[in-house]
């Protein structure tokens, strides 16, 4: 467990960084691709619930620090998209291969969308059409893309838990 | 989830100098030595893309650069005449200036080290903080012209609005007919009277107004854009301008924070 927290850790404070230094200049309608969204997304399915509402609690607080924005908005949002996949990712669904790429986009979707209402609570001037008419389709295209990379490599990292079901040996 | 409401309530109630805000300061210092890591690394790169996306316009370009430097060296000329009249003309009225820009500045100059989602703030951070003399609300530019202003100051980094953000508005004269407006999101000058003259191609600059105790945070003279269309209907009290930044914000790296010398 400690050790699946570690990696954790350290796979999304790269991702974090990654994204504030480079992903976040890629511009194309304003949509860029969200690696910490995607590399959540993978962690919380194979992980579960708990970690994965930590993971994305931990991971929005680096975001929200490095990018100097109000501190805690990215941390609930990725918080409420790590929980949620979490419990996706706790049913059979986990093993479809579908699974990541519907995750991912139905959670890219989600994220803008919640973004945009959080934003507009704390009074940000924020424009909806541009988040949800010109960035988003791009952003969609983007995470899936990274998709499966990103799976890929968390895959090898989060080893998938014991299924329980393990060969018994009758004796006598 | 309640950790993070809670974050964000007090981090919204409380003053710049407040607990969070210093905790967040703290923290983006520890960070900046990873971000600054990743940036290098990632420079060979993005120089190698840009050497070659630029290959692609490279002779159309030079030509259209070589017939505005003929251009520009004619007004150059223009421009040495006109300074060197009005100096004069200054000091026969006696003529005392307010502080104007570049004269009166000082400039620190920053590294973007990295950048919040564009779609819901044009906004980057830049490498240089409290601790580099700059202070909320300093004017930032490139030897383009204006850039934004910086919104939220760290120790060792800012957080600067760029012209671009919906939330920037600077106030702003045409140079050639002195029409005033104000510029909004780096888009549109807007409040433009119908009775005040603006073409396409005319340049437009910081007003730096002064009124009483207030004054424009920007200092008049920065270069903002140039105004690629102009119209006005029957209904509408102002015209529509729309304008060009001269900054180009797609390939910003590194900016000058302006800082009055007598602070």
């Amino acid at each position: 467990m400690i050790a699946d927290i570690a990696k954790g850790a350290a796979v999304l404070f790269v991702a974090a960084i990654v994204q504030v230094t480079l992903l976040s200049q890629i511009d194309v309608f304003y949509g860029a691709p969200d690696l910490v969204l995607v590399t959540l997304v993978a962690v919380a399915l194979l992980r579960g619930t708990i970690f994965g509402a930590a993971a994305g609690f931990g991971a929005g607080l680096v975001v929200d620090t490095a990018t100097l924005q109000t501190l805690g908005v990215t941390s609930l949002l990725l918080t409420i998209a790590g929980y949620w996949i979490g419990r996706y990712g706790e049913t059979t669904g986990r093993d479809r291969s579908h699974a990541p790429f519907v995750s991912v986009a139905v959670v890219t979707l989600l994220y803008s969308l919640g973004a945009l209402i959080l934003h507009y609570m704390l009074g940000d001037t924020v424009s909806a059409s541009r988040v949800l008419l010109d960035a988003l389709p791009f952003e969609l295209i983007f995470n899936l893309i990274l998709t499966l990379p990103v799976y890929a490599l968390c895959r090898r990292l989060f080893r998938p838990p014991p299924s329980g079901l393990e060969e018994v040996q009758l004796l006598g | 989830m309640l950790l993070s409401i809670a974050l964000i309530t007090i981090y919204f109630r409380e003053s710049s100098g407040g607990g969070l805000h210093q905790v967040q300061s703290a923290g983006a210092t520890v960070l900046r030595p990873f971000e600054v890591a990743a940036d290098r690394v990632s420079r060979p790169f993005r120089d190698a893309y840009g050497y070659f996306a630029g290959l692609v316009t490279a002779k159309s370009e030079n030509g259209r650069l070589r017939r505005e430097v003929d251009k520009w060296r004619q007004q150059a000329n223009l421009n040495a005449y006109a300074a060197s009249e009005k100096s004069d003309l200054l000091k026969k009225l006696h003529f005392v200036n307010s502080r104007s820009f570049p004269h009166g500045y000082g400039s620190v100059g920053a590294d973007i080290i990295s950048q919040p989602p564009s779609a819901f703030a044009q906004q980057v951070v830049i490498g240089a903080g409290s601790d580099s003399g700059i202070r909320k609300f300093d004017p930032v530019v490139t030897g383009e012209g204006l850039v934004g202003t910086v919104v939220r100051v760290a120790h060792k980094s800012s957080l600067v609005a760029l012209l671009i953000d919906d939330a920037t508005s600077v106030v702003a004269i045409d140079v050639g007919t002195r029409a005033q407006g104000t510029v909004k999101a780096g888009s549109s000058f807007d409040h433009v009277g119908k009775d005040q003259r603006v073409y396409p191609g005319d340049k437009l600059v910081t007003a730096g107004w002064k009124l009483g105790q207030l004054s424009s945070i920007y200092p008049p003279g920065i270069p903002i854009g140039q105004v690629t269309s102009v119209g006005q209907n029957e209904v509408d009290l102002y015209k529509h301008v729309q304008l060009q930044p001269f900054a180009d914000f797609k390939t910003l790296s590194s900016v000058l924070v302006l800082i009055p010398k007598n602070r």
